[in-house]
C-alpha cells in the first residue's frame, strides 16, 4: 500500500492521474504534462511536495554536528534564514542523500530530504548526532507546497499569514523566514523563481485550493521532472546514488575542502578519488535528430564505449531531448548514443540547459 | 478525454486498435486510453515501408515524456505504409487516436487471425480490469 500525503484527495478532485513514487501515491499530471511544465516556466504552478521530509536539528552542537556530517560547509551560512544545498556522504564518499540546510537559529537547523531516502537519512544522522547531543527531528506534522514560476511569489504573497508577508517578499534567492509553524524559502527544483512554503499538514489542503483560486497551476511529478532536468539539477537514486560520489556525479561544486582542517564524513574518500585522477565526468547532452534520450542508455565515442545516460528526457522548452550522462574523461565532445540498436549523435554540452525562462545552450 | 470505445474496431490487450479495410488490409493504431496512459507523446519510431511482423512482435515505438512504449502488430503482415504525420507532430495520436492518428498499415498474412482479437465490450472489460 502507498503512503498518501495529505493532499490525495484533493489532487484525486482535481484530475490528478496518480501513479505510485517512491512507495507513495503522487500525481504525476492533471492532464497535461507539458502544460504544466508551460505554466511553471511562463506564469506560475505548484507541486505537492509533502512526501519530502523536514527535518529538525535542535542543540547546542549543532553547527559542529553539520560541520562533520555534510559534505559542503555550513560555516557558509553566517545569518539566520540562509540556506545551503549538500550532500551527506558515508566514509567511502558515496552520497547517502542531497538536501537543503536551512541556518534558523544557533541552536536550530532545519533541512529538507527526499522521501524515499528518509529512513536512512534519520537513522544515519542520529548515529552522528549522539556524540554531539543534537536533537533529529523528523516533522511528519509539516506538510510543503512549491510554487514555482516567474509570477509565483506575488501569487503566494497574500496567501501567507500575515506576520509573514513582508519577510517573504523580502527573501533573497536561497534563504528564508518563518513565523509560527509557517515557513517560506525562496528556493525550488525547477531552475524558476519561487518559493517552497512548509506548514502546518492540515492547513495544506485550503493552502493548496486557494493557490489554484489565484491562478497557480496544479503540476505532477511529470513536469517537476522535465523542469529539473532542463535546470541541470541532479535527482537523487538516479543522477548520483550510494556507489557515485559528488565527484563523479557534477556535484564537485557543492564538496567543500576548503577550510582544510574540516573533517567532514567521506572527505578523506574523496581526497584520494581525486589524487587518483581520470575521473568519469558529468556532462549535459542534446539529441540532434528525432528520438528521446533516457536512462541507461549507452553513448559512444567512435567504436569505444564511453559511459552511460543518468536520466534523460524530452525537454518541452527547447522542444528536443537532453540528457544528463557520466562518461569516460576523455571522451569527445560529439558521441553517438544507442537508442534500440541505432546510433543517434548526440552532443556535449555544459548545464544547465533552460533556465529563468531562457536557454543556456546553443542549439 | 472520451472513453468510449468505437465499435467498428477490433482491439488488443496491448492496447492496439485494428480497422479491417477492404482487400486483406488493415490499419493499426493505440487507443484513447493508452495515449491518455502514455501521456504527452513526443516522438514516434514508425515501421519500415516493406518489413514483415508476426502477430505480438513489437513493430514501433511511442514515447511521450515521462516513457517509450512498444507497439505490437496485433496479426502478421506486412507494413504498406507509415503515418509520417506522426513524425512531426506525434500528438496527434493524443489529439485524434483512432483517426488522424493512425500508426501504419498491414497487408495482413493470416486472415483468421483477426478472430482472436477483441470487440469494443471486451476491450472496454480488459481496461476496467486493469484499472483496478
Amino acid at each position: 500500500m502507498n503512503k498518501e500525503t495529505v493532499l490525495n484527495q484533493t489532487h484525486r478532485e482535481m484530475g490528478a492521474r496518480m501513479v505510485p513514487f517512491g512507495g507513495w501515491d503522487m500525481p504525476v499530471h492533471y492532464g497535461s504534462q507539458i502544460e504544466e511544465h508551460h505554466a511553471v516556466r511562463r506564469d506560475a504552478g505548484m507541486f505537492d511536495v509533502c512526501h519530502m521530509t523536514v527535518v529538525d536539528l535542535r542543540g547546542e552542537r549543532v553547527r559542529p554536528f553539520l560541520a562533520h556530517l555534510l559534505a559542503n560547509d555550513v560555516g557558509k551560512l553566517k545569518t539566520p534564514g540562509k540556506a545551503l544545498y549538500s550532500c551527506m556522504l558515508q566514509q567511502d564518499g558515496g552520497v547517502i542523500d542531497d538536501l537543503i540546510v536551512y541556518f534558523v537559529a544557533d541552536d536550530w537547523f532545519r533541512m529538507v530530504v527526499n522521501a524515499a531516502t528518509t529512513d536512512k537519512d534519520v537513522t544515519w544522522m542520529r548515529q552522528q548526532a549522539a556524540a554531539h547531543e543534537v536533537a533529529v527531528e523528523p516533522r511528519f506534522d509539516l506538510g510543503m507546497v512549491a510554487i514555482q514560476g516567474p509570477h509565483a511569489r506575488p501569487k503566494v504573497e497574500a496567501l501567507l499569514p500575515p506576520d509573514l508577508r513582508e519577510a517573504a517578499m523580502a527573501l533573497k534567492p536561497f534563504s528564508a523566514a518563518h513565523a509560527g509553524d509557517w515557513f517560506v524559502g525562496r528556493t525550488g527544483y525547477t531552475g524558476e523563481d519561487g518559493f517552497e512554503v512548509i506548514l502546518p499538514e492540515r492547513e495544506t489542503p485550503v493552502f493548496w485550493r486557494a493557490l489554484a483560486a489565484a491562478g497557480v497551476r496544479p503540476c505532477g511529478l511529470g513536469a517537476r521532472d522535465t523542469l529539473r532536468l532542463e535546470a541541470g539539477m541532479n535527482l537523487y537514486g538516479t543522477d548520483m546514488d550510494e556507489v557515485q560520489t559528488p565527484l563523479t556525479s557534477g556535484l564537485a561544486w557543492t564538496v567543500a575542502f576548503e577550510p582544510a582542517a574540516r573533517d567532514f564524513i567521506g572527505r578523506s574518500a574523496l581526497e584520494k578519488q581525486q589524487a587518483a585522477g581520470s575521473l568519469s565526468v558529468f556532462t549535459g547532452l542534446v539529441l540532434s535528430g528525432k528520438g528521446v534520450l533516457r536512462g541507461h542508455q549507452r553513448l559512444f565515442d567512435g567504436d569505444r564505449d564511453v559511459g552511460e545516460i543518468t536520466s534523460g528526457g524530452f525537454s518541452p522548452s527547447l522542444e528536443r531531448s537532453i540528457a544528463m550522462a557520466r562518461v569516460a574523461a576523455d571522451s569527445g565532445d560529439e558521441l553517438t548514443v544507442d537508442i534500440r540498436g541505432r546510433q543517434l549523435p548526440v552532443r556535449r554540452v555544459k548545464m544547465p540547459f533552460f533556465r529563468n525562462g531562457k536557454a543556456c545552450i546553443d542549439l | 478525454m472520451s472513453n468510449d470505445v468505437p465499435t467498428e474496431l477490433k482491439y488488443t490487450k496491448s492496447h492496439e486498435w485494428v480497422r479491417v479495410e477492404d482487400d486483406g488490409i488493415v490499419t493499426v493504431g493505440i487507443t484513447d486510453h493508452a495515449q491518455e496512459l502514455l501521456g504527452d507523446l513526443v516522438f514516434v519510431e514508425l515501421p519500415e515501408v516493406g518489413a514483415e511482423f508476426g502477430a505480438g512482435t513489437e513493430c514501433a515505438v511511442v514515447e511521450s515524456v515521462k516513457a517509450a512504449s512498444d507497439v505490437y502488430c496485433p496479426v502478421a503482415g506486412e507494413v504498406l505504409e507509415a503515418n509520417e504525420v506522426l513524425a512531426d507532430a506525434p500528438e496527434t495520436i493524443n489529439q485524434d487516436a483512432y483517426e488522424a492518428g493512425w500508426i501504419f498499415r498491414l497487408r495482413i498474412s493470416a486472415p483468421a487471425e483477426l478472430e482472436s482479437l477483441m470487440d469494443a465490450d471486451s476491450y472496454a472489460e480488459h481496461v476496467e480490469s486493469e484499472d483496478h
